[in-house]
């Protein structure tokens, strides 16, 4: 796909020099107009449903308002994004923390308050955060005279994260908390932090999950010891305690942890671990849709055809489940076609970061990679059973306005700060 | 910080390309473990997910009476149903309905019980909705998932409380009644018959259930039937095609004393089918479709006048008099009695014999008497002479072997045999003692241990009445309708003896006979009457059995009537039996039916009777 784009791409001039970036961008609009063909064919259904009357139709405006936001942003002098990195992010800080004042719910997500409404425009906070973290994490990490080296160095970068990370979780937003996790690994990453300590700044993450079991858990927390006494040359004496006790913490914390969880919350957990569970509850939109994708079979229902999706089994079939009705309706040949189309995406950034030496440039492409990958990997994902649900959309495809305006303003940032040549 | 090194940014993106290659192929490999190679079982998944298997009740077959009339027949009927569900969600469902549908509490329960009883098959909550009812749930159908509602055939009964013990009636099957044999094959919520001609016929009626597929959304909602697999059409069940005669038991059922108990048979003399076969009180068994009313049932099974209960087939009675035809029989085919003879002692009003004094009904006495005139006046102390010649072992042993102690095997599913001692031990085993010879004389005229049910009685007067003396089964439905015909009841009486006693009979409705008043203008009725004590001390019971049809011809029809308390068999049953024969015999033969019918009635309202034949025959 991505050859090919590249080689019609070319010989369209105006289209060049409006894209900037031909691959980047022709990837990105195949997968809005794509999108939007299964948010319409999401609202065709045997029974009426109010709820997906119409949304490609409102998808369709978003994504206008969202390509002109694109032509602008990608005409702007790059100096100024990065000397608006930090207001945007305090900004940002600011505008989550007030939604737990004047927060409202809407459309799918009815029952949170994380939705900020001006008149008849209503926006998501946390949309904006993630771009404003991205540039936030950027401008932190390139101010730093060198790579990070020891765990202290990643507790500046780690601090800015945990900000609007922290701040999502109490709005009980778990999938766009876990897109901040995405930013900042990618960005330490990029910034050049050695495996071994995004390891350990990742282990207490790991000690939570294990505390599930009291003995698995302990034989981390031993092995987790003996790798640390094993790497000790490349580690400070304080860095080794500190992240040692840091996984007990953890491992402490957790059950006191999953008690403030909601119940629903706690539900998609276990029904990720057993389904059947409870089948008709939490368990409900991980079987139906896998049915739905797995009934899809090789080449699929065909474009709108999808039984399981007319019938209204699907839950949020336009917005976080739209890949079971591409599962359903175009296959599995169509299911690759498009994580094929999110791989050659992803990788156009991975080159561009690699391309371009100014070291806030590639950080900013690098925090969108791990946000996207996130995104895409969590959402296509959860719809088969490989990570547990959590209300996360899929760039470029799924309904949603905001989420439609963030993803091409990550572009535009992309295309702005990767063309800048060495 | 300064720039990165471009082979360090070479590395870094390298890495992270692998990295993306690994998530994306950790998807693409999910995906084909669920599509591809799990796809086949998925999609079995997605057609149960939507499908759902919805019963196509078969309309029962139609029961037509002699002249093709409905009887029985179906009409559409809305019932709400629910799709299998676990039981709070029924119950929380069922709960809010009840507003719309007045099930009730105990209701909500009996139906919880019932979709617990069988999980696989959709419950049918409400077999007749009303149209108010139906109309809400419409309105509301987002509000019901799982709720749907069908038209279902619903049985309709013509003749309401006059066909009630005949046709029985129909209810959803029972969860006995599923692993009885009988029902084998059959399925929950199965509309059965469950008495009568509906439970005796059952298997013909009911037809084959279809099931058609349709499709479902994720809250159970009907979303429209499935293409994928044909629909099986259900085919109705074999119409049935009875001797009944509806008109007649409409008739009898309004000429009936109201208030009374008792029964009224008819039966057609040629092949013993079943002309109508009453008895009082009734029920309606439109009452039963779609469920009856627990309170109506109730009503129905405590009500002392028993409005369940068939008499006419399963109620048994002393003959009484009735039965004094029988001991002639044994008496004349014993040789101890011989046409036309007269018995040695005259009737005084009384007999004494074997250390024995028995009063005649008549205790002024009736004289001298041959055998037409003590059937005529029903003169005890005849019988009593016959039956001391006869003696007690060969009363008991022949009236056994008559046949009085078997039943007619109608295509009814409940009929009592009758009951009549089958030998001397008899007594013993059922009262205690050994019978004294004299007990022959309360026998011979129809009491003592006797109890005959009123059909039966009628198939005797049947076999009275033929040549041949071979009365065929009472049967209700006409031939080929699948059950059999029970034996033939062979009197094996001569010729002679046949015509000595329906000369007697015919002397019953002359001039001098008991049930003059009886008489018809445009038939030759002849019978008996009969009154049996009580054991209760009560009124006694009327009896009249009959033979009827036109003049100089054998008897097309047999009547059989029992009041229960009527007191009188000439002054009580016999009316109801003469109205009976008249009006099917007046139709039958195409003369207007007139609402004064006997020479009582003429005589009681001053109306000219120019036909009644005064002077014997």
């Amino acid at each position: 796909m991505g050859a090919l784009v590249g080689a019609l791409a070319p010989r369209m001039r105006w289209y060049r020099s409006w894209a900037r970036d031909p691959r980047l961008v022709a990837l990105a609009l195949l997968l809005s107009a794509f999108g939007i063909a299964m948010i319409y064919s999401a609202g065709v259904l045997n029974v009426p449903s109010q709820v997906t009357q119409g949304a490609w139709l409102r998808q369709f405006v978003w994504l206008i308002v969202s390509l002109s936001a694109f032509t602008v942003l990608t005409r702007i002098n790059p100096g100024w994004i990065e000397w608006a990195a930090m207001p945007a992010f305090l900004l940002a800080v600011v505008l989550i923390a007030a939604t737990f004042a004047i927060g409202t719910g809407e459309g799918t997500a009815e029952g949170t308050s994380q939705w900020i409404r001006i008149g008849a425009f209503g926006f998501q906070p946390a949309e904006f955060a993630k771009i404003a973290a991205i540039l936030g994490l950027a401008r932190v990490l390139a101010a730093s005279p060198q790579s990070p080296r020891n765990l202290r160095d990643l507790l500046a970068p780690a601090a800015l994260i945990a900000l609007p990370l922290g701040l999502v979780v109490l709005q009980g937003d778990l999938g766009t908390a876990l897109a901040f996790v995405g930013i900042l690994f990618a960005g330490l990453f990029w910034a050049g932090t050695p495996a071994l300590h995004l390891f350990l700044l990742a282990s207490p993450g790991v000690a939570l999950l294990l505390s599930f079991d009291t003995r698995i858990w302990s034989a981390y927390i031993v092995g987790l010891a003996i790798f640390v006494y094993v790497s000790r040359y490349r580690l400070y004496l304080a860095e080794s305690f500190a992240v040692v006790l840091a996984n007990i913490v953890a491992g402490t914390i957790a059950l006191p942890l999953w008690n403030s969880l909601s119940g629903y919350q706690q539900n998609r957990l276990l029904v990720f671990l057993d389904p059947n569970l409870d089948p008709r509850g939490a368990g409900w939109n991980l079987i139906q849709s896998k049915v739905a994708i797995g009934s899809g079979g090789l080449f699929g229902k065909g474009f709108t055809e999808g039984t399981q999706k007319r019938l209204d089994f699907l839950p949020e079939q336009h917005t976080d489940f739209i890949f079971s009705v591409i599962g359903e309706e175009l296959g599995f040949i169509g299911s690759l076609v498009a994580i094929a189309a999110f791989f050659f995406l992803l990788a156009r950034l991975a080159q561009l970061a690699e391309r371009t030496a100014d070291p806030f440039s590639g950080l900013v492409l690098f925090g969108i990679f791990g946000a996207w990958a996130v995104h895409i990997f969590v959402n296509v994902g959860m719809t088969i059973g490989l990570v547990p649900i959590t209300g996360i959309p899929l760039p470029f495809v799924s309904y949603g306005g905001t989420f439609l305006l963030t993803c091409w303003t990550m572009a535009a940032l992309a295309v702005r700060l990767g063309e800048e040549e060495t | 910080m300064k720039a990165i090194h471009p082979l360090l940014r070479k590395h870094r993106g390298r890495v992270s390309t692998f990295a993306l290659l690994g998530m994306m192929g950790l998807l693409a490999a999910g995906f084909f473990r669920v599509q591809v190679v799990g796809g086949p079982a998925w999609a079995l998944q997605a057609e149960s997910n939507r499908l759902r298997v919805l019963p196509m009740p078969a309309p029962r077959g139609t029961i037509f009476d002699r002249w093709g009339r409905v009887i029985a027949d179906n009409v559409p009927a809305y019932s709400v149903s629910l799709f299998p569900a676990p039981s709070d969600s029924i119950r929380a469902t069922l709960s809010r309905l009840d507003p719309f549908l007045g099930l009730g509490e105990e209701a909500v329960e009996v139906l919880v019980a019932q979709a617990e009883a069988d999980r696989r098959q959709p419950l049918v909550v409400l077999r007749d909705a009303g149209f108010e009812a139906v109309a809400a749930i419409e309105e509301r159908r987002s509000e019901f998932p799982g709720v749907f509602l069908e038209v279902r055939p619903k049985r309709r009964y013509m003749g309401g409380a006059a066909l009630g013990h005949v046709l029985g009636y129909v209810g959803e099957i029972s969860g006995a009644e599923l692993e009885n044999p009988r029902f084998e094959g059959y399925e929950a919520r199965m509309v059965v018959g469950k008495e009568g001609l509906e439970r005796q016929y059952e298997e013909g009626l009911q037809g084959t259930q279809g099931v058609r597929f349709v499709e479902v959304d994720a809250v159970g909602r009907i979303v429209g039937s499935f293409e994928g697999q044909a629909a099986t059409p259900a085919h109705p069940g074999e119409d049935l095609h009875l001797h009944l005669d509806l008109d007649l038991m409409e008739f009898i059922h309004e000429t009936f004393p109201e208030g009374m108990r008792g029964a009224v048979v008819l039966l057609n003399a040629e092949d013993g089918g079943i002309l109508a076969l009453y008895s009082a009180p009734s029920f309606d068994p439109n009452e039963f479709v779609g469920g009856i009313d627990p309170q109506v049932w109730t009503a129905l099974n405590t009500d002392p006048e028993r409005p369940l209960f068939n008499r006419a087939v399963v109620g048994r009675y002393p003959p009484a008099s009735t039965w004094k035809l029988a001991t002639g029989i044994i008496g004349m085919e014993l040789g101890e009695l011989h046409a036309g003879e007269v018995m040695p002692v005259a009737c005084t009003g009384r007999y004494t014999a074997l250390g024995r004094t028995s009063s005649c009904w008549n205790l002024s006495g009736h004289g001298y008497l041959d055998l037409a005139g003590a059937i005529a006046n029903s003169c005890n102390v005849y019988f009593y002479q016959v039956g001391v010649r006869v003696g007690l072992e060969r009363l008991v042993t022949e009236g056994d072997q008559l046949g009085f102690n078997d039943r007619c095997g109608v295509d009814l599913p409940a009929e009592s045999s009758g009951t009549f001692p089958d030998d001397l031990s008899f007594y013993e085993r059922r009262f205690g003692y050994r019978p004294a010879e004299n007990e022959v004389m309360s026998l011979s005229i129809g009491q003592g241990p006797n109890d005959q049910t009123p059909l039966r009685m009628a198939q005797f007067y049947l076999a009275l009445g033929r040549d041949d003396g071979i009365a065929p089964a009472p049967r209700l439905a006409q031939a080929g309708a699948g059950a059999e015909a029970g034996p033939v009841w062979d009197l094996h009486a001569s010729p002679e003896t046949l015509v000595e006693l329906r000369r007697g009979l015919r002397q019953v409705t002359s001039a001098s006979g008991t049930a003059f008043r009886a008489s018809l203008e445009h038939w030759d009725l002849i019978g008996k009457t009969g009154t049996a004590q009580r054991m209760d001390g009560e009124p006694n019971d009327a009896w009249f059995l009959g033979l009827a049809g036109p003049w100089g011809v054998p008897s097309e029809i047999v009547v059989a009537v029992i009041v229960e308390q009527g007191e009188s068999g000439s002054g009580r049953a016999a009316p109801i039996a003469a109205k009976a024969a008249d009006f099917y015999l007046r139709r039958k033969y195409d003369i207007p039916v007139d609402t004064i019918q006997t020479l009582g009635e003429h005589l009681d309202r001053g109306v000219p009777a120019p036909w009644a034949r005064w002077s014997a025959p």
